[in-house]
């Protein structure tokens, strides 16, 4: 497949349909793959790279890109092309300035799950036929790829692409029954103690990096409340559990109604902390409270959380102390 | 002298030392990954390559009181908190971490000393770990640092097969190894210096084995002025994970925490990377991603060196590496940097 | 355990002085009625309230002054409008001196001087000034032109026409930049003043003010014939420690809170240009 990218890209570079190319640049290593904006044919030929860990959803960077100059190719995998949607719901990217080409993926691969099992010293990894080969300096080891998908690729909510001007490889269905609901579920069930202790372990671990704010496409404030000195909220390092539980929950109320379920928080975690989950509880909620809604599905769709009506409005009766028991 | 003991009896080991002074083992964590941990009976030592977090965290931790406060109309009281830290032990840290402590001292206990920093420092006995499985993402030995006989620590360790050796380096290894006497016998140099060997052979096959630091201090402006800053800073989120994780990186905040019973004077870890690090009423001179990215790199490979004798601020540990969001490290900006020199 | 540089000392406000309508002078004395501790001129101090926040400040005062120090503070952010809110008796949190401070016993020794300021600008240098007049002997003819947006926005005004005027072989230079009434002195920018007054190049000039200011003023002082290295400044940056740890005032390998805040020009030249 990146063969096809790369000579797509070099047409419309050659024919001018774009100045310039949003895609993934080689790194080090076969994984450690970083965005890049290209400008040349030359610059695609030798270092545009498509593999199993081009995850980055790009759409984010165009809100700076879309903004400059003439126009852009991206490249965007379908939960790309939802995020992509929605920040031109809200007025973040000019589509007019976006070529986009749509491309199929069937997930991408977690190096860290490959870590953790105990596979270290990767020089090269290998997808034949749904097989990882890596090549180590210990030796070789063979994986099935699903087994170390990214989490959020295991759950992949859709493979169709929302938006896109042109397609290499085949859209995809909206995926029925993805089971990203389960663990929410698990955790509904949960008693409110265990609940809270389950969010206390997992957020606890937080390090305060923003990591997660700074990559999601739903966070686009030009200054967040936490940066901002004038505010009163502004906070470097949490001093409580409180503080850290606040950060996380202000933040996914922030993007409830917005988030697609790009799942780019949890990939970038370097604590490995399931932050979708907060993400994925307020989608699974506005679900249930106002029928099925899937942020980024068109352009131009209000968030029932944002549509205020007088005699709908289901939070009172439902919002009960200590959660829904 | 190196000491030799079955890696079965490690934790009679552990249980002795414990005995007389808290200790920390890089241990398993429930997410699969491994972080120190406070030793009790039965803990097992990790057998990852390296922590999550960095051992930054015993000497600087992420949150750090300093000092408590009451205000009542125009009255102020200060209530200086700090106690002198008890003994304790870092068992197992790998040669990179704890060759970032010495980087922190530069800085630390530099004048006027850190009086928080220098309390934990003194009172820590540092246990090196060799390592026998280095990772793709090591570079170390850039620093020259030998992650397969660590130089640095108040003892270094090995595991090798079934055996456990320990060497003490200074008084404190020496005291450490006394707690376990009864089970730590004399020997062990031959199987340790062949598994030096070993590793030695592994380190030097390392994709980034190759790696140098170029000594540019006599360029810093030049290196400042280089173009490449804008293309290697291009797509960075401005979060502050590189930072977070690495063992060097030492910029911090210091902000007041009102509680409603008093007002706590805290410092935080704080990072060269978020754009209001510089913000002052009259605006910051870092405008841009461009110059915060320089900064944390120019700082950990000119800045720095030129104020400590050509030391970097940099132990090849690869947490950044497998850390970034987008993948963008230190060893991508020495390489590209080092295209101009 | 040893003090800690980062945990401040308690000292009191005993006065407290309208400058401009925003810009207060603050004295500061120790609990015991006694100063807090000795600096050199060009030295900071952090200030703070607890819960309100801390900053840094230049100390107004001249050493010479045994008594108490002077903190001249213009209100712009939320600590500084906290104390400009507060009455005489508030205790206040103090730590320092921090920085290099002026070379007054070494460069500037037995040389003329020429202080160049602007807006609150005065407030760094005003303890240079009043050292040197203190010390009258070892120093030459000392220069001072001094400007603000208007008569009212002149800092330490009554001092500069009751004491530093009658100082001997001194001259003060003032302008604003707009014409007001009740003012027959110099009317416009400093860096064109600077320029008007065609000052020999034997002087060393000591600038400080915003930006834009110092950079003009650099440039005509340049077309005068000054050299770099005899020119000096104080330099402003976020800072949060004091001691050259927290990384916030880093420029290249100097700390401002430490090797700074003064610079001569050639050794900032000699520095990436992020300031």
């Amino acid at each position: 497949m990146q063969g096809e990218l790369i000579k797509r890209a070099c047409e419309l570079l050659e024919d001018g349909t774009v100045n310039r190319v949003l895609g993934w640049q080689k790194g080090q290593f076969v994984y450690d793959i970083t965005p890049a904006v290209f400008t040349s044919v030359e610059d695609v030929k030798e270092h545009f790279v498509y593999n199993d860990f081009c995850a980055d959803n790009l759409s984010k960077y165009l809100i700076k890109e879309s903004e400059k100059e003439g126009k852009v190719l991206v490249f965007l995998k379908p939960c790309d092309t939802y995020s992509f949607n929605q920040l031109q719901t809200e007025y973040k990217i000019k589509r007019e300035n976006v070529y986009i080409i749509g491309i199929e993926s069937y997930g991408k691969v977690d190096v860290e799950k490959l870590r953790q099992r105990g596979i270290e010293g990767i020089t090269d990894i290998e997808n034949v036929n749904g097989t990882l080969k890596v090549s180590t300096i210990y030796g070789e080891e063979q994986v099935p790829a699903y087994e170390v998908m990214l989490n959020r690729c295991l759950t992949c909510k859709s493979k169709k692409h929302v938006v896109y001007d042109e397609l290499v490889g085949e859209d995809g269905e909206v995926v029925a029954d993805s089971g990203r609901f389960d663990m929410v579920e698990k955790l509904e069930k949960m008693t409110a103690e265990e609940r809270f202790n389950f969010w206390r372990g997992e957020l606890s671990r937080c390090i305060r990096c923003n990591a997660c704010r700074n990559v999601c496409p739903a966070c686009t404030c030009e200054k967040c409340v936490f940066d901002n000195p004038n505010s009163g909220t502004q906070n470097r390092g949490a001093r409580d559990s409180f503080e850290e539980n606040m950060f996380h929950i202000i933040r996914a109320y922030h993007v409830a109604g917005r988030c697609t379920d790009c799942g780019e928080c949890s990939r970038v975690c370097p604590e490995n902390i399931p932050l979708h989950l907060l993400n994925r509880k307020f989608i699974r909620d506005i679900n249930e409270f106002y029928g099925e809604f899937q942020a980024g599905e068109e352009v131009g769709q209000m968030s029932p959380v944002a549509a205020y009506t007088e005699h709908n409005d289901v939070e009172p009766s439902i919002v009960q102390k200590g959660g829904a028991e | 002298m190196i000491y030799q003991a079955a890696l079965a009896d490690l934790d009679q080991i552990l249980s002795l030392i414990n005995g007389a002074e808290k200790v920390y083992i890089p241990a398993e964590t429930a997410q699969g990954e491994a972080n120190f941990t406070e030793y009790k009976p039965g803990l097992k030592l990790s057998t990852k390559l390296n922590t999550l977090r960095s051992a930054k965290d015993f000497f600087f931790p992420q949150i750090q009181p300093l000092a408590k406060f009451r205000r009542e109309g125009k009255k102020i009281e200060i209530i200086d908190h700090r106690k002198e830290s008890e003994d304790f032990v870092i068992f197992g840290a790998r040669a990179c971490d704890v060759r970032s402590f010495k980087v922190l001292d530069n800085v630390f206990l530099a004048d006027p000393v850190d009086t928080n920093y220098q309390t934990r420092r003194e009172h820590a006995t540092v246990v090196t770990l060799a390592c026998t499985r280095p990772a793709e993402t090591c570079f170390c030995g850039s620093f020259d640092i030998d992650a397969a006989k660590p130089a640095d620590g108040d003892a270094r360790a090995w595991i090798t097969g079934d055996s456990f050796y320990i060497e003490p380096l200074t008084e404190k290894g020496e005291k450490l190894v006394g707690y376990a006497k009864d089970v730590l016998k004399e020997g062990g140099e031959d199987k340790v210096e062949e598994q030096v060997e070993k590793t030695r052979t592994i380190l030097a096959k390392l994709p980034l084995a190759e790696l140098k630091p170029v000594d540019n201090r006599e360029k810093e402006l030049e290196l400042f002025n280089s173009p490449k800053w804008a293309e290697l800073s291009s797509h960075c989120l401005g979060c502050g994970a590189c930072t977070f994780v690495c063992p060097t990186c030492q910029c911090f905040d210091i902000n007041d925490f009102d509680s409603g019973h008093g007002i706590e004077r805290y410092r935080c870890w704080d990072s060269c990377m978020y754009n209001d690090f510089t913000l002052m009423a009259a605006g910051t001179p870092r405008l841009t991603q461009k110059e915060r990215f320089r900064q944390r790199f120019m700082h950990k490979l000119v800045y720095y060196p030129i104020k400590n004798d050509g030391m970097y601020s940099c132990v090849g540990c690869g947490r950044c590496l497998k850390k970034c969001p987008i993948q963008m490290n230190i060893v991508k900006v020495m390489k590209t940097l080092e295209e101009d020199a | 355990m040893v003090r800690e540089e980062l945990i401040p000392q308690l000292g009191v406000v005993i006065d407290i002085r309208q400058d401009t309508p925003d810009v207060k002078t603050f004295r500061v004395v120790g609990l015991d009625g006694k100063k807090l501790f000795e600096h050199i001129p060009g030295q900071c101090a952090m200030l703070s309230i607890p819960g309100i926040g801390e900053g840094m400040f230049s100390i107004t005062s001249s050493p010479t002054n045994t008594e108490y120090m002077e903190f001249s503070i213009k209100k712009c952010g939320c600590l500084t409008s906290w104390l400009h809110a507060m009455d005489v008796g508030q205790e206040i949190c103090v730590r320092g001196p921090y920085g290099n401070g002026f070379p007054v016993e070494g460069f500037f020794k037995g040389k003329d001087l020429l202080f160049i300021a602007g807006g609150i600008g005065l407030a760094p240098l005003r303890s240079v000034i009043n050292y040197c007049r203190d010390n009258r002997e070892n120093y030459g003819q000392i220069n001072v032109l001094y400007g603000s947006r208007s008569k009212d926005d002149l800092v330490d005004y009554q001092e500069i026409l009751n004491e530093w005027m009658d100082c001997p072989n001194t001259n003060i230079y003032l302008t604003i930049d707009r014409e007001q009434e009740g003012w027959d002195g110099h009317v416009g920018f400093v860096p064109n003043y600077v320029t008007e007054l065609n000052f020999p190049t034997t002087l060393v000039p000591i600038i400080c003010g915003p930006p834009i200011m110092i950079h003009f003023t650099l440039e005509g002082l340049k077309k005068l014939g000054f050299k770099e290295e005899q020119v000096w400044t104080t330099m402003e940056m976020r800072m949060k420690c004091g001691i050259g740890k927290c990384g916030r005032c880093n420029i290249g390998n100097q700390y401002v809170c430490k090797d700074g805040p003064v610079f001569s020009f050639d050794q900032l030249n000699k520095l990436p240009p992020e300031y």
